[in-house]
């Protein structure tokens, strides 16, 4: 149960003079149940290899397999499978169209033929999950509300189709520190309660520290590296910066305090393990 | 120095649903320095939008006054030299960036002006050079990188030769390497151009880069200060929903477990010396 990229490959414009190579030859399992996150530099081939996932570019080479499904086929198996993966694009709140916030998670739901007494269910599910109130924003006009809002709705218009696999193209940006963090406990919340398979792309690099349980690098079209983002952060920096990259503020942080001499552990990701590794460090040692 | 942008008793409501009163801004006073980089921070909603957009005269105050140079943003025979003076830079560099052609889109705002043409030419080479671009003035903008579009979209506004740029949230939509040209870009502006600037956006590592930063709060300016004054009240900044960078937040935690710390450390580095001192 996963989906698999085989040797795909992707050019812009080919056949032209503008010809672009976006994806290089890229084998890659995501597997169901990972938690699993993409990062890279504009331009690296991050958002290209995300519409390759449920079927919205076709490879130039090569093929993606959704559960063993050549997603390209034209059966309704393949069908089915590109169903399976829900996406949230950049801002999705421009995509926002419909007259009330109900209307608008509802469409997803019934485009997909499901009834009507159903279709209320999942509005309801899906507006719990983003943490927006049923009574009080229902009825409103999506465009009336406020940005973190609206993201809110965009995002409850996707979960609504409960996809297996939702992957979403920087959910974060443009929002304030509150909303951002809202966001990230949603998905997050989403993750640990329903299993889906999460696939996230930001420059949120702190976020994606904490998050995440497979951290993906890209450049230049490639795949540069690919674990735990514990152990790329830690170990990796040198190939992070070449790939245009920031690493998690904290992990600067910790590099540049072992670097003074004082032994912090540099795999720390979150704010209160790095008070905790810091105030140990210093009272073993005193000095440094 | 002197002062540039002095705002008083400012107001601006708007009408919300159900037809009552939100005050956007509540009664704002502030006042900008010639030449001085002002950071604003605050939470979607907080107001910080609607006072740029007062700052040259795209908002109109529902009370109070807004004076460039002395004019004010009321008076109509004063708008067209309020907005030479006062440059806006926005959040997305796709809806600011108008011609098929780099030095075509820098010179648009020029034109307008009716500067004459060789004056222009003069001034889109002077503005691509300020902000590193000159050597894409032939190039197509929409095959630029997200921070390269941004640095032209300012180019733009640098042609027209105001004396103030206000920049709402222009990294918002930059990957890191982006925003970090975008932010050297303006502080280089600022230093060396003496250009007054004013800074908003999400990202503390930024602010701390400027002389000096407002928080806004539910329309109203809740404190002003040095980066270093600002970053120290952790405690306070988390309440109001906006993050610290991240050497302030170990100093405070350090501090909480009984470390004594100096006060206001807000950079990598301070926090490296402190430590390192503490023997």
């Amino acid at each position: 149960m996963s989906i698999i990229l085989n040797s795909v490959s992707y050019r812009y414009m080919a056949d032209t003079p503008f010809a672009k190579t976006a994806l290089d030859d890229i084998n890659l399992e995501i597997a169901k149940g990972e938690f699993v996150g993409v990062i890279g530099h504009t331009g690296s081939g991050k958002s290209t290899l995300m519409q390759h996932l449920n079927g919205l570019l076709k490879p130039s080479d090569g093929q993606v397999m959704i559960e063993d499904v050549n997603i390209h086929d034209k059966s309704q198996q393949a069908k089915d499978m590109r169903r399976k993966v829900g996406m949230v694009f950049q801002y999705p709140e421009h995509q926002l169209f419909e007259e009330t916030v109900f209307e608008d998670i509802a469409f997803g739901p019934r485009n997909m033929g499901i009834d009507e007494a159903e279709v209320e269910e999942r509005v309801i599910w899906a507006m719990q999950f983003v943490g927006l109130d049923y009574e009080e924003y229902a009825k409103r006009s999506p465009f009336q509300l406020s940005g973190g809002q609206m993201r809110r709705v965009a995002i409850a218009g996707v979960i609504a189709m409960k996809p297996e696999y939702l992957i979403l193209d920087e959910p974060s940006a443009g929002l304030d520190p509150r909303g951002r963090n809202e966001i990230f406990e949603q998905i997050a919340k989403l993750y640990q309660t329903t299993g889906i398979t999460v696939v996230l792309v930001s420059h949120n690099m702190e976020e994606v520290a904490r998050l995440v349980n497979r951290l993906i690098v890209m450049h230049s079209g490639n795949i540069i590296l690919d674990g735990p983002p514990a152990q790329i952060f830690q170990f990796h920096q040198p190939e992070l910066l070449s790939a245009g990259v920031d690493v998690p503020n904290v992990t600067a942080l910790l590099a540049l305090l072992k670097q003074q001499g004082l032994a912090v552990d540099q795999s720390i990701l979150t704010h209160a393990e790095a008070a905790d590794s810091i105030y140990q460090a210093i009272r073993r040692q005193q000095s440094c | 120095m002197g002062e540039f942008i002095k705002i008083e008793h400012l107001c601006h409501n708007y009408t919300g649903q159900n037809d009552q009163v939100v005050k956007a801004l509540d009664d704002i006073d502030m006042s900008i320095q010639r030449g001085e980089f002002v950071a604003v921070i605050g939470t979607n909603g907080s107001g910080k939008s609607t006072l740029a957009k007062h700052l040259n005269a795209l908002l109109l105050p529902s009370d109070g006054d807004c004076l460039v140079e002395g004019m004010n943003t009321k008076n109509e025979d004063d708008i067209w030299n309020i907005r030479q003076k006062v440059g806006m830079v926005f959040q997305n560099p796709d809806n600011q960036i108008v011609a098929a052609i780099v030095e075509e889109d820098v010179a648009f705002g020029p034109e307008n002006l009716g500067i004459p043409s060789s004056e222009i030419v003069e001034r889109v080479d002077y503005a691509l050079k300020a902000v590193g671009m000159q050597d894409y003035r032939q190039h197509a903008p929409h095959l630029l990188s997200g921070g390269q579009k941004q640095r032209v979209a300012i180019a733009g506004i640098i042609a027209m030769r105001p004396q103030c740029l206000v920049l709402d949230e222009p990294t918002a939509m930059l990957d890191p390497q982006g925003r970090q040209e975008v932010l050297s870009t303006v502080t280089h502006l600022n230093r060396e151009f003496g250009i007054t600037v004013v800074y908003i956006t999400h990202f503390m590592e930024e602010a701390v880069q400027a002389d000096r930063v407002v928080v806004m709060a539910q329309g109203k300016v809740v404190m002003s200060g040095s980066p270093k004054e600002i970053f120290s009240r952790v405690e306070l900044l988390k309440d109001l929903g906006l993050e610290v960078p991240v050497a302030a937040d170990m100093a405070y935690r350090l501090n909480e477990k009984g470390i004594k710390l100096p006060d206001q450390i807000i950079t990598n580095e301070e926090l490296a010396v402190a430590l390192c001192q503490l023997s």
